[in-house]
């Protein structure tokens, strides 16, 4: 049994390993490892054309490019929206979908069934809308405990997707077309076949979240976020004005779940209600779990691995729905916390454990 | 569409209503148990019900092996006959439900209570084999017997050195049943005979009109449902509040730790738990087939989120909560879509499950299974 158990640690202390070399090179060996791995991103387009690599990474049965915009990259930037709400904020959101509606939708009526304002411009209008929507469902149920939240939350997804399907000044359930491209920039043009520009441009705005959220989880307000998941009660005790920092957090998930569909209304240029099914909700909350809630980079990989498995699982065709629950619980099974947990509860057990050896030394 | 229009389909609503009702009930009192006694949300509750209406079909067209029509008609049967043949259907579903409650619990949920055992081991060890085999290789059956062998002992050993005592977060728990939930729907749409397709269940009952009540006309399946409904309850909540078990079910929902320390039993109560709410979804889904006939991979969704919705409407852990959600939501159903139209049915549900929430944020009765009143 001992001799399991420290096998067990070696292993797992040689893949924690890692970060204690990273964070130990100097600055310039880091800003360059970041460098390779941001060029190796903008090239993901052309991973299959490498010889082995191209194997493993390629999709069968749909293009590559298209599977890393459609697919990775709105799940990403969902999955990080959703990780401020429920994994730093604490906030259990199963209607998360409605937020990616609101901004689609707003896109889709500015720029084509409405109105005729360019992308660029109907983006952040879109984004605000989305956070307005945010603050609409907060206000009244961010009073709510846990559970109820959760099951509130999910009737305003389905409230948004019947909504759009039964009134015909949102296009009813025949959706609305001809949904305005982005403007060409930089040399890119954004066209109906070629999916890489699109992939750089959601690319782009994942890493402007990225940079964003870094900044907000690192200040006053991420502090306090995590303050109110750990203990809210003991959070309000210490003068955290709780309800205002959950109504930021879910503000700010809104948001960025509107940024997301809005990205997506601009690369189909087609939306309808059936594209926002109360499913799409439940995958998000599976990709930020399943990657690891609290944790950015958590998320980041949970988005990449739940849009990316099922379209390189093309093979079992109509079992790959099933091969995905399945997974879902032999992880939860396995891996509770997720693929990388949380990094304040790690370092806890740390420095928990320094003291006790420091204990059992004096 | 003008209001007067309710008033002149006022009973006849009110009695569908509150036959969708007693089902939304029935199937709510599952979540309401389990959050009780877990604080979970049973998530794969609603396809425990889809797997308790297949029972019935199988229970039905394989067993009794009635066809879907005789001589071009529907075969009916009465008297002793039809009373028998609707309670076996019943009980066979109650069986399938209540079974594949229990086996969830263990497999999705126990191992991750920290708590995971040899049977639990086995079919997780079953499941990652059957993800092997399938990215593997072709002839997967015999490969499944293979990693199955190898992996047992590997998945054994680790709920039993690893993850034994280790209580998982509680977002994992809502993942691992999205989870379950997924599989079992898309285990049934996979491997089930016709697949995805609607199936039809035998039409067993004459649906004729039974009585006439203020100038509405009483269908004989809708008095079934909503009669079988409360029997069903009146014996659950006797169950709860009159058995030995039934108390340790209360003594676990008030306070896990002390009933284990006073001697309760705890994991077993955590498995009658699960049963209960299993017995009632299958009743549920029998009652369910009675009514309309049909049953899909998929049918549980909806419906399961609906009595989710009943259950916190009237309290979440609450029994006559559930009873008193799933009757209001199934009658404001109806009334709303006379009133606004049938595509707003979902909506109106929701909004009205908001403006609850908003004024009485434990639901209507408060969340009390481990209370004195029940």
């Amino acid at each position: 049994m001992s001799l399991v158990l420290n096998f067990w640690l070696r292993v797992t202390s040689l893949f924690s390993g890692f970060g204690e070399q990273f964070r130990a090179m100097n600055k310039w060996q880091r800003y360059s490892a970041y460098g390779l791995g941001v060029v190796a991103l903008y090239l993901l387009p052309y991973w299959p054309d490498v010889p082995v690599l191209g194997q493993i990474v390629n999709t069968p049965g749909s293009q590559f490019e298209t599977v890393l915009n459609d697919q990775v990259v709105i799940f990403v930037l969902i999955a990080l929206g959703l990780n401020v709400v429920v994994g730093i904020a604490g906030l259990l959101d199963l209607g998360y979908v409605g937020f990616y509606a609101v901004g689609a939708y707003v896109t889709a009526i500015l720029t084509s069934a409405h109105g005729n304002l360019p992308w660029l411009l109907a983006l952040p209008i879109a984004v605000v809308i989305s956070m307005l929507f945010g603050v609409i469902l907060g206000t009244p149920t961010l009073r709510l405990r846990g559970d109820y939240l959760a099951i509130v939350t999910l009737g305003f997804g389905e409230i948004i997707r019947l909504t759009a399907k039964n009134m015909d000044w949102l296009g009813a359930s025949r959706g609305i077309s001809n949904i305005k491209k982005p403007p060409s920039m930089f040399g890119l043009k954004f066209g109906v076949l070629d999916a890489k520009p699109y992939f750089y441009l959601g690319l782009t705005m994942v890493f402007i979240v990225i940079f964003i959220l870094h900044r907000l989880e690192y200040s006053r307000v991420g502090r306090a976020w995590v303050a109110i998941r750990e203990d809210e009660d003991a959070a309000e005790l210490m003068g955290v004005n709780t309800f205002k920092f959950k109504l930021w957090a879910f503000t700010i998930g809104a948001g960025i779940g509107g940024l997301a569909g809005v990205h997506y209304a601009g690369k189909v240029g087609f939306i309808n209600p059936d594209n926002f099914p109360l499913q799409l909700s439940i995958l998000f909350l599976a990709a930020v779990v399943l990657g690891g809630s609290g944790n950015m980079y958590g998320a980041i990989l949970g988005g990449i691995l739940v849009a990316y498995m099922p379209e390189r699982l093309r093979n079992f065709s109509d079992k790959r729905i099933l091969v995905f629950g399945i997974v879902l619980v032999l992880m939860m099974v396995f891996r509770p916390e997720g693929i990388l947990p949380k990094r304040v509860g790690n370092e806890h057990k740390k420095r928990r454990a320094k003291s006790q050896e420091g204990e059992v030394a004096s | 569409m003008p209001d007067w229009l309710i008033i002149r389909t006022f009973w006849e609503l009110t009695v569908t209503g509150l036959a969708l009702g007693s089902i939304y009930a029935l199937v709510a009192l599952g979540y309401t148990l389990v959050y009780g006694v877990l604080r979970l949300i049973n998530f794969a509750h609603s396809e425990i019900f889809m797997v308790g209406t297949f029972g019935a079909l199988l229970a039905s067209s394989q067993f009794l092996s009635i066809p879907l029509l005789e001589d071009g008609n529907y075969p009916y049967r009465t008297g002793m006959t039809l009373i028998i043949f609707l309670v076996f259907i019943m009980l066979i579903a109650m069986l399938f439900s209540g079974i594949g409650a229990v086996v969830l619990e263990r497999v999705a949920y126990r191992p991750l209570r920290g708590n995971g055992d040899a049977f639990g081991a086995v079919v997780l060890a079953f499941l990652t084999a059957f993800i092997v085999s399938l990215v593997f290789v072709d002839q997967a059956k015999i490969n499944v017997i293979i990693a199955l062998l190898a992996t047992t002992p590997i998945s054994y050993a680790y709920l039993r050195f690893f993850k034994q005592g280790r209580k998982a977060p509680r977002l994992a728990f809502l993942i691992s049943a999205i989870g379950a939930s997924t599989a079992i729907s898309e285990a049934v749409g996979v491997w089930s005979k016709h697949g995805r397709d609607q199936y039809q269940t035998p039409r067993l009952l004459e649906k004729k009109t039974l009585f006439t009540m203020f100038g509405t006309d009483v269908r004989i399946d809708y008095a079934i449902v909503i009669v079988g409904a409360l029997l069903m309850m009146i014996a659950l909540t006797l169950f709860v509040n009159k058995t030995r078990l039934g108390r340790g079910v209360r003594a676990v929902a008030q306070d896990a730790e002390t009933s284990r320390i006073l001697g309760v039993n705890v994991d077993l109560i955590i498995i009658v738990t699960f049963a209960l709410g299993g017995v009632m979804a299958g009743g549920a889904a029998m009652l369910f087939t009675l009514v309309y006939d049909q049953t899909r991979f998929n049918i549980g969704f909806i419906l399961g989120v609906k009595s989710f919705t009943a259950a916190v409407l009237g309290g979440i852990g609450n029994l006559k909560g559930a009873l008193l959600g799933g009757l209001l939501l199934g009658l404001v159903e109806n009334y709303g879509s006379a009133i606004f139209g049938g595509q707003w049915k979902d909506v109106i549900a929701f909004v009205v499950l908001l403006v609850v929430l908003m004024f009485r944020p434990t639901g209507l009765l408060g969340e009390s299974l481990g209370k004195a009143r029940v």
